[in-house]
């Protein structure tokens, strides 16, 4: 036989515990309202968009072992990392089309990264790669107003070498052309660098050493632009 | 599209397909030695043509219409070794199996042969006709000791002349032509006139395949054209 008070006492308990389930219910239905309140989807400001510039890219011909200067009209932001992974972005587009004179798969996602680094500072020639030659070198890639001759480190996607036809001419094309059309985007690149998922790679696709440090100068072709 | 077009790239710092002729049976009735074989140094007025059939063992190259680059051209260099024999020239090969040689073994074979002639064998199945590549690196005076890495550098107006020479009897035989400069892994090394010979599909004029790397006749018209070359270059080859 259960007593009496304890029967009135789970009764209450019971009742209390209804009570406090609705309170907690009601303070969740309060604060998902004040949440959804305070975020103001209106758009006020229309979204930056880069105005369209002319860039020249260095597009490959693998039939006659050519590369041929276009002007695109680009939007290309103001950083200059951020610039020259547009351009190749639109350059390695332009190779994945159906119709590309030079096929490779991949597009412009295959551009990991572009790293600018001032070249001095990294052969040594100025010694300042002792003394922190790494922050020196973030400094200065980092200040747009240093002038000096610099160098792109060019981080490809593993999918993307991966994917791309072996030969000499092939690769060789691939290669000048990146080398090409940074210098003709941010002339002060002279030399390019390639990574492959942040790590070195002896070769493109077996042929082209990926190993040395390119002359964007030397890959520029002699034909017109188009 | 001449040499201003493919050039230029200069460098710094350190740096068997079914039912064709058989590129496998033909590598199989070359002898096969496990290693490259140790050649002698060829007497100095002897004509001695390298001929280095790039990739071999884990390293496969492109793949070819089914075939691996290194089979074909393990073909391509038994049938020019044949063409060249035939006609009296001397030849050295880097490699005559499937077995892996680095580049610098391949340099250190073809400059001990002390060659007239070195041909790095490439095929590809981009592009058109026969590509050849000459080393980027700028010309330099011949000197006693030269650095490994860039012993070619002494070689390389001699290798540009070849280069021509190959080109003019490819253009003859009705080829396509594509000249280039570039760096070459293995090639930098060689002392002596050194190209690197890619051979890819003939294509007509709106770029369909006219032959295939696997086209027997194909591989017989580049191989005749390269022989008749270097036939003609042995007639005019000085030393630098």
């Amino acid at each position: 036989m259960i007593p009496r008070y304890q029967t009135v006492l789970f009764v209450v308990l019971l009742v209390a515990s209804a009570a406090m389930g609705v309170a907690l219910w009601q303070l969740r239905e309060r604060a998902h309202q004040r949440l959804l309140s305070s975020q103001d989807s209106t758009p006020t400001q229309a979204p930056e968009v880069a105005p369209a510039e002319p860039a020249t890219i260095y597009v490959a011909n693998d039939t006659d072992g050519s590369l041929l200067a276009q002007v695109q009209q680009l939007p290309l932001p103001k950083d200059p990392g951020a610039r020259a992974r547009a351009v190749l972005g639109k350059l390695l587009d332009l190779y994945a089309a159906p119709d590309a004179g030079h096929p490779v798969p991949g597009g412009a996602t295959s551009i990991a990264q572009v790293f600018l680094l001032p070249a001095e500072n990294l052969d040594g020639a100025t010694g300042k790669e002792e003394s922190g030659g790494v922050n020196s070198a973030a400094q200065s890639a980092a200040d747009p107003k240093q002038s000096g001759p610099e160098l792109a480190v060019v981080n490809l996607t593993g999918a993307f070498v991966a994917g791309h036809p072996s030969g000499i001419e092939t690769e060789t094309l691939t290669v000048m052309s990146i080398c090409g059309t940074l210098h003709a985007t941010l002339p002060r690149v002279t030399e390019v660098r390639f990574l492959v998922d942040g790590q070195p790679r002896a070769t493109l696709a077996g042929h082209a050493d990926l190993t040395r440090i390119y002359l964007a100068t030397e890959a520029m072709p002699t034909e017109g632009v188009r | 599209m001449g040499w201003a077009l493919a050039a230029l790239l200069a460098v710094t710092g350190s740096g068997g397909i079914p039912g064709s002729i058989d590129t496998k049976a033909m590598a199989q009735a070359a002898p096969r030695p496990v290693a490259p074989a140790a050649t002698p140094a060829a007497p100095g007025n002897r004509f001695v043509v390298v001929l280095d059939a790039a990739h071999g063992g884990d390293d496969t190259g492109g793949h070819l219409n089914g075939q691996s680059e290194s089979a074909f051209t393990l073909a391509m260099e038994v049938r020019l070794r044949s063409v060249l024999g035939a006609r009296g020239i001397q030849v050295v090969t880097t490699r005559e199996s499937d077995a892996a040689v680095d580049q610098v073994k391949r340099a250190e074979l073809a400059n001990h042969a002390s060659a007239q002639v070195c041909l790095s064998l490439h095929g590809s199945e981009s592009g058109a006709g026969v590509h050849l590549y000459v080393s980027n690196l700028a010309p330099v005076q011949p000197a006693r000791f030269a650095p490994w890495k860039t012993a070619q550098a002494a070689w390389v107006t001699r290798s540009l002349a070849l280069a021509g020479t190959l080109n003019s009897a490819l253009l003859q035989a009705g080829m396509t032509v594509t000249l280039g400069r570039t760096p070459l892994p293995g090639v930098d090394s060689m002392t002596c006139p050194a190209v690197a010979v890619e051979l890819a599909p003939e294509r007509g004029p709106d770029k369909k395949v006219t032959a295939d790397l696997d086209d027997q006749g194909y591989q017989a018209r580049v191989a005749g054209a390269l022989a008749a070359a270097l036939v003609e270059w042995r007639g005019e080859a000085p030393q630098p």
